[in-house]
């Protein structure tokens, strides 16, 4: 049992504060180099692929200040990178451990709360 | 089976920040009098509540419940044994507030809540989902879900609250729904659904949004809007409702039917919750409440809900609140709808029962409806339709194993390990059978199931929505 302010992502050798579980505590700390950390102590090598779901998530949340909804975000997807990968089986397999929430990590967000 | 003492002992759900305490009203952290506290609260709780009461002072140690539990099974731990856990508060329930555990503690075994039994309380509790499968085979009817519930209530209340589930009644109090999703976000979304449905059928589906003309409304858990293969069954529900011409509509203020006030045993959060939603119907002026797939949400809406507000301004002559499924059903029993089942030929589905729906609910104003509504539905929209062993269904029906507040991940060990037995009946039928899918009408379900699949060797996509099933059969166009 720890609070959130023993938590941190060390990146360029900067520490950042992250919650429990490892997502950005502020959003201005995010770059580039966050997601690749992030991404290799995963064990993720960070392709086109998986930087165009990041960029589709900052984007909609600088919008509506939430990730987008899975049918959001595939239809997005399909529009970027072709109708064949507009699913979230594509999704899965670029991020295993579940789009929204491992992807929302990468790109800075908070992870999504609730039932899902 | 091994018994494994403590085998579960190191998993616990992260601890509520101070803020995320006072914002409830909770305390930020213990304090110096915490035991006191603890003690005094724990009193009150046995005192205002019968079953709790019976919980703690009706036990005869039968050992009935000893293998019921879904975290028992999964992880062979002692202390995730149903009467292991009431003992917990049990044990210091009889050192306060009996005689013989006051002055005999060693010959009832009453114990002081020291510092590591309010550690085995944070991490015990913590491990009951409270789906009260337990309480169906205990035989003076003591339901460890009482017991967790006002366990985890007086943790919150000293200083010890669940992160998840209390920044979860944050948001709610703050956005309207569990994922903080604010009202633009929504209404993009279901403009959103809109077009794919369009596309998909080539008919105006409409997902309203607040339409103050509407006759009813529709409440939903948020994961509807958010998550697969829950916008699957919303897009059923929305199918249904203009297929029949029922006038309805979504709300911003009550965009959220799941209520995890509930999971925390605290009424006053409870309350809180349910009433925005009464409010939302009052204020948009519908004559018929509805929710949808979600199972601790249609516990509240139809155990406590009409007893704590006035729901006298909705139409009699419907149930007040209803669920969506009894909305279809009643629709598809008189003709209104009709079904195709060819549609899901290349399926072959089981069906699991949510344990709020199978043990603390009806459904359809008929005996058993909460089993025989969604069974009717699906076999009348697939002809595969197989059970699994009857000792995993029905009143039996094991919890998914991410109920009740613990759909953190943080316990995934635990959820993985608590969804054995439902996997280990789903995989009889998967090879026996040829079950390609396993429906379910809860939102924490259906998270849970397309979480924990692949561990199972199964695929994230092998649940479905149970109006997902009806709204791909559901015939439609001008056939009314």
């Amino acid at each position: 049992m720890t609070s959130a302010a023993e938590h941190f992502l060390l990146v360029d050798e900067v520490s950042l504060a992250t919650d429990e579980e490892g997502y950005l505590l502020r959003r201005t700390d995010w770059s580039r180099d966050v997601a690749v950390t992030m991404a290799a102590l995963d064990q993720v090598e960070l392709t086109d692929s998986h930087w165009e779901v990041i960029q589709l998530l900052q984007e909609y949340y600088d919008n509506y200040e939430i990730a987008p909804a899975i049918r959001i975000l595939t239809k997005a997807v399909g529009k970027k990178l072709g109708k064949d990968k507009a699913n979230s089986r594509y999704l899965y397999q670029l991020y295993p451990q579940g789009p929204a929430k491992q992807a929302c990590r990468y790109a800075g967000l908070p992870k999504p709360t609730g039932c899902v | 089976m091994i018994l494994k003492p403590d085998a579960m002992a190191h998993s616990k759900p992260h601890l509520a920040s101070a803020e995320q305490q006072e914002t409830l009203g909770f305390a930020p952290t213990l304090s110096d009098n915490w035991h006191s506290e603890a003690i005094e609260l724990l009193g009150e709780k046995v005192s205002e509540s019968r079953a709790l009461r019976v919980a703690m002072d009706a036990c005869m140690k039968c050992g009935a419940c000893t293998d019921k539990c879904h975290y028992f099974l999964g992880t062979d731990d002692p202390n995730n044994m149903p009467v292991a856990r009431q003992d917990l508060m049990r044990s210091v329930y009889q050192r306060h507030y009996t005689f013989t555990g006051k002055y005999l503690p060693w010959l009832v075994g009453a114990k002081e809540l020291d510092e590591d039994m309010l550690d085995r309380w944070y991490t015990y509790f913590h491990q009951c989902s409270q789906c009260r499968r337990c309480s169906v085979y205990c035989p003076v009817g003591i339901d460890t879900s009482e017991v967790s519930m006002a366990g985890r209530d007086i943790l919150a209340s000293i200083g010890m609250g669940q992160k998840y589930v209390n920044q979860i009644i944050g948001k709610v109090n703050s956005k309207g729904n569990n994922l903080g999703l604010p009202g633009p976000a929504l209404a993009d979304t279901l403009l959103g659904l809109e077009e794919d449905v369009l596309e998909e059928t080539g008919l105006p589906v409409r997902f309203p949004l607040d339409d103050s003309s509407a006759e009813l409304l529709l409440v939903a858990p948020s994961a509807d809007f958010f998550a697969e293969p829950h916008v699957d069954g919303l897009i059923g529900y929305a199918k249904v409702l203009h297929q029949a011409g029922i006038s309805w509509t979504l709300s911003t203020h009550a965009s959220e039917a799941a209520n995890f006030g509930l999971f925390v045993g605290s009424e006053p959060h409870t309350k809180t919750m349910a009433s925005r939603i009464r409010d939302a119907a009052l204020q948009l002026g519908v004559k018929r409440l509805v929710f949808g797939e979600c199972g601790h949400a249609w516990r509240v809406a139809q155990n406590f809900l009409p007893d704590w507000v006035d729901l006298d301004f909705l139409d009699a002559a419907y149930p007040r609140p209803q669920h969506i499924a009894e909305v279809t059903h009643e629709l598809w029993k008189t003709g209104r709808i009709q079904f195709d089942p060819s549609k899901n030929a290349e399926r072959t589905v089981t069906f699991h029962d949510s344990c709020n729906v199978a043990r603390a609910t009806t459904l359809g104003n008929t005996r058993n409806g909460h089993f025989t509504v969604p069974r009717d539905l699906l076999k009348a929209s697939c002809d595969n339709f197989v059970e699994m062993s009857r000792a995993t269904t029905h009143q039996s029906t094991f919890c998914c194993g991410g109920g009740g507040g613990l759909l953190t991940d943080e316990l995934l060990e635990l959820r993985i390990k608590g969804a054995t037995p439902r996997m280990n009946a789903l995989a009889q039928v998967v090879k026996e059978h040829q079950v390609t899918h396993m429906v379910a009408m809860c939102a924490i379900c259906k998270s849970q199931f397309s979480t924990v699949f692949p561990e199972f060797d199964l695929s994230f996509d092998a649940v479905l929505s149970l109006h997902q099933v009806l709204g791909d059969a559901l015939v439609m166009g001008s056939v009314r």
